[in-house]
């Protein structure tokens, strides 16, 4: 089973926001291109974990993370790491739809630019119709890619981010509750979407729905209060987990 | 609701059917009798301030308007050689030597043939009658011999202001009561007056000089302006937009986006603060010791009055500029953030943008408090400057001396002349268009490109 490479170690890691303990000695392993659940209830800290993997915490000032996370073996807390490097290489796809207030042209072509991942406008042009593609929303926006990002639906705009962020060529696709705020229809567009991306990037979803969980990830790892504590394969964790935490959390009693 | 108390006592059963909900019962009733005394109260509070405003700006246009319009005599001047270029030899030097002194008799014959050509029979002889006219007449017309010497010789139809005591009585300000005790015009003047204006020779007309032209001594009401004043409000106000909006801008920005939270970050916060309630007086004093007795800039430059509207406004543009960073929703940041951008890309490609109009709002909301503003300039001495001479050239504009729009209007309001008294409320006139120019200008863009995400 485990075939697939170790994309993202963590260990030991923990997470103080002032005196709030919030993340307490997790240890996770993320394989590549393969989809990993995060589950909980809420102010569990699985949000918290995923904006470590792209130190998305430094913008937070209370915030402390200790341990370790490695990167292909490379720790990204490491004091060389440009945090900025960092997340290009570690896309991030938020809760709230939050396209940039321009074109949606521009909202893709956004992050090759500053990357300079484009040479020439045809190039751009190309990784632009790649990405939503990629994003599975190019054929309903092609023919108006210079009108504004914002006026699309909130399924629409979602897929456009996360159209922007694998523009960027990322390894890793973090998603903290991508379809929380979508109706039926739309998260089934987006997790339709994140089966896909799984086949070029190892990505990571925070999730309140287990069912959402159980739909689209391979691995799912449960967290509670701050601990990791459960982690294995999806399949297993739904039906027989080994915690008794796990087994209430998912048949409905805790959370 | 209002019965559960009796209702717990009592019986399930024992509680009474319930009225009807078209019968208002008393609380109720005292509720909506409370919501419509507050409504009422409201309505008058507006009322009051709506009359008030109605009261100032009627009182506004009714004394301002005044200034607006001069009342002018028509008169055909002959530039007599003898009198102007007595050497005959058109030298612009000799010509400059005859003081404007000696252009009064000139007037005093063209006004005598005037009246002599109309038919008027006044008893005034020709010195009393030129009294009329404004001592502005006698520079006027030397300016234009000096600016046309090849006109001597001539005869040019020219149009006098008259005395601002005439203009006063053309205006009804000014009846032959109230000058009973004034020296400077008498009775037989004003019936001289009224026969000039019979014979339409002597009118009121709107007076472009007011707006454009220049300041005049505390002697010639009828000749002042407040042009000069308006060009030194103007360069007044680029100096303070090239330095405080910049500055505020880069501070806002600092302080919102980068800086840590911290105790410094903290005091320095509060004191900004505070620093927009110092009264502006406090900012003049500092200008005063600062800029003009340690660093010796000129005293009354409009240079030195942009630096002290500069620290007074600095506060404002600052406070508004974080209230629209503050405004912009996180998310945005976090976007920019997420495909790899750095702080200064996502503050400087995303945030400053959606932030933009609001502290356009803001800039000129503080130009228009800086623009208003008398107070700071009294110590560096603008106010007090008689703003007589148009500044020639750029540099000027920003290092001579000059008045400012406000000051100038203080300046005329402490003058003894009552005409002075309707210029200040004329240059108030013009100073409330700029000033509410300016505003609907920031309500403008507020609307127009009020969050767009």
């Amino acid at each position: 089973m485990d075939s697939k490479a170790i994309k993202i170690a963590a260990n030991k890691v923990q997470v103080h926001y002032g005196d709030t303990h919030a993340i307490k000695d997790v240890d996770v392993e993320i394989e590549d291109k393969t989809v990993t659940a995060f589950i909980g209830p809420s102010g569990c800290g699985k949000s918290t974990f995923l904006r470590c993997l792209n130190r998305m915490n430094d913008t937070i000032d209370i915030c402390r993370v200790q341990g370790d996370i490695l990167l292909d073996g490379e720790d990204i807390y490491d004091k060389r790491v440009d945090p900025v490097q960092l997340r290009a290489k570690v896309g991030m796809v938020f809760q709230k739809p939050n396209p940039f207030p321009k074109s949606i042209y521009d909202n893709v072509a956004y992050g090759p630019r500053i990357h300079g991942l484009a040479r020439n406008k045809a190039e751009l042009d190309e990784i632009v119709e790649k990405s939503l593609r990629r994003g599975a929303i190019w054929d309903e926006v092609k023919d108006r890619l210079d009108a504004p990002g914002t006026g699309l639906s909130g399924g629409q705009q979602q897929r456009l981010c996360i159209a922007r962020a694998v523009a960027t060529e990322p390894e890793v696709l973090l998603m903290d509750e991508p379809c929380s705020a979508l109706d039926p229809i739309a998260t089934a567009q987006v997790e339709e979407l994140i089966d896909d991306l799984r086949s070029r990037y190892s990505v990571v979803i925070v999730t309140h729905s287990m069912q959402q969980a159980a739909r689209v990830s391979q691995k799912t790892a449960f967290f509670h209060l701050g601990n990791l504590v459960e982690y294995g394969e999806t399949g297993q964790i739904f039906t027989n987990p080994e915690d008794p935490r796990t087994e209430s959390y998912i048949t409905g009693r805790i959370g | 609701m209002t019965d559960f108390s009796q209702s717990s006592e009592a019986t399930p059963t024992a509680k009474p059917k319930s009225e009807s909900l078209f019968k208002m019962d008393a609380r109720t009733k005292k509720r909506n009798a409370a919501e419509t005394r507050f409504k009422f109260y409201g309505i008058v509070a507006i009322g009051i301030g709506l009359l008030m405003l109605v009261v100032l700006v009627t009182n506004i246009v009714t004394a301002g308007t005044g200034a607006f319009q001069q009342s002018f005599l028509d008169l055909n001047v002959e530039l007599k050689a003898d009198k102007l270029d007595k050497k005959g030899n058109r030298n612009i030097e000799d010509i400059k030597k005859v003081s404007t002194f000696g252009y009064a008799p000139l007037i005093a014959s063209a006004l005598e043939s005037e009246v002599e050509k109309l038919g008027i029979q006044s008893g005034l002889t020709p010195k009393e009658m030129g009294k009329i006219l404004s001592k502005a007449a006698q520079a006027e017309l030397r300016n234009f011999v000096i600016a046309n010497p090849g006109k001597i010789g001539e005869t040019v139809s020219f149009r006098f202001l008259v005395n601002s005591r005439v203009d006063g009585y053309m205006k009804g300000r000014v009846s032959r009561e109230s000058i009973a005790n004034d020296k400077g015009i008498s009775v037989e003047q004003l019936d001289f007056v009224d026969q000039l204006r019979n014979a339409g020779v002597l009118y009121k007309a709107f007076n472009p000089d007011f707006i454009f032209g220049t300041d005049a001594s505390d002697q010639r009401p009828e000749a002042a302006g407040i042009g000069v004043a308006m060009l030194g409000s103007l360069f007044m106000m680029f100096v303070v937009l090239a330095l405080a909006l910049p500055i505020g801008v880069a501070a806002s920005i600092y302080l919102e986006e980068f800086a840590p939270q911290n105790r410094l970050t903290d005091i320095i916060e509060v004191n900004i603060s505070n620093l927009a309630a110092v009264p502006s007086i406090v900012f003049g004093i500092l200008g005063l010791a600062v800029f003009i007795n340690y660093m010796h800039l000129p005293t009354s430059a409009p240079l030195v009055g942009g630096l002290v509207l500069t620290l007074m406004t600095l506060p404002t543009i600052i406070i508004s500029t974080r209230a629209s960073l503050k405004a912009v929703p996180p998310s945005i940041r976090d976007a920019a953030l997420g495909v790899g951008a750095s702080k200064m890309q996502a503050v400087f490609h995303h945030v400053l943008p959606l932030a933009a109009p609001g502290i356009l709002t803001g800039t000129i909301i503080g130009l228009a408090q800086a623009l208003g503003e008398t107070a700071p300039l009294l110590l560096i001495g603008m106010v007090g400057f008689i703003a007589s001479n148009a500044p020639d050239g750029v540099v000027a504009g920003f290092l001579s001396p000059n008045s400012a729009m406000p000051a100038q209007i203080y300046e005329w309001s402490k003058r003894a002349d009552p005409a002075f008294y309707e210029r200040a409320w004329g240059g108030i006139i013009i100073l409330l268009i700029f000033l509410v120019t300016m505003n609907t200008i920031a309500v403008i863009l507020r609307r127009r490109f009020e969050r767009r995400w």
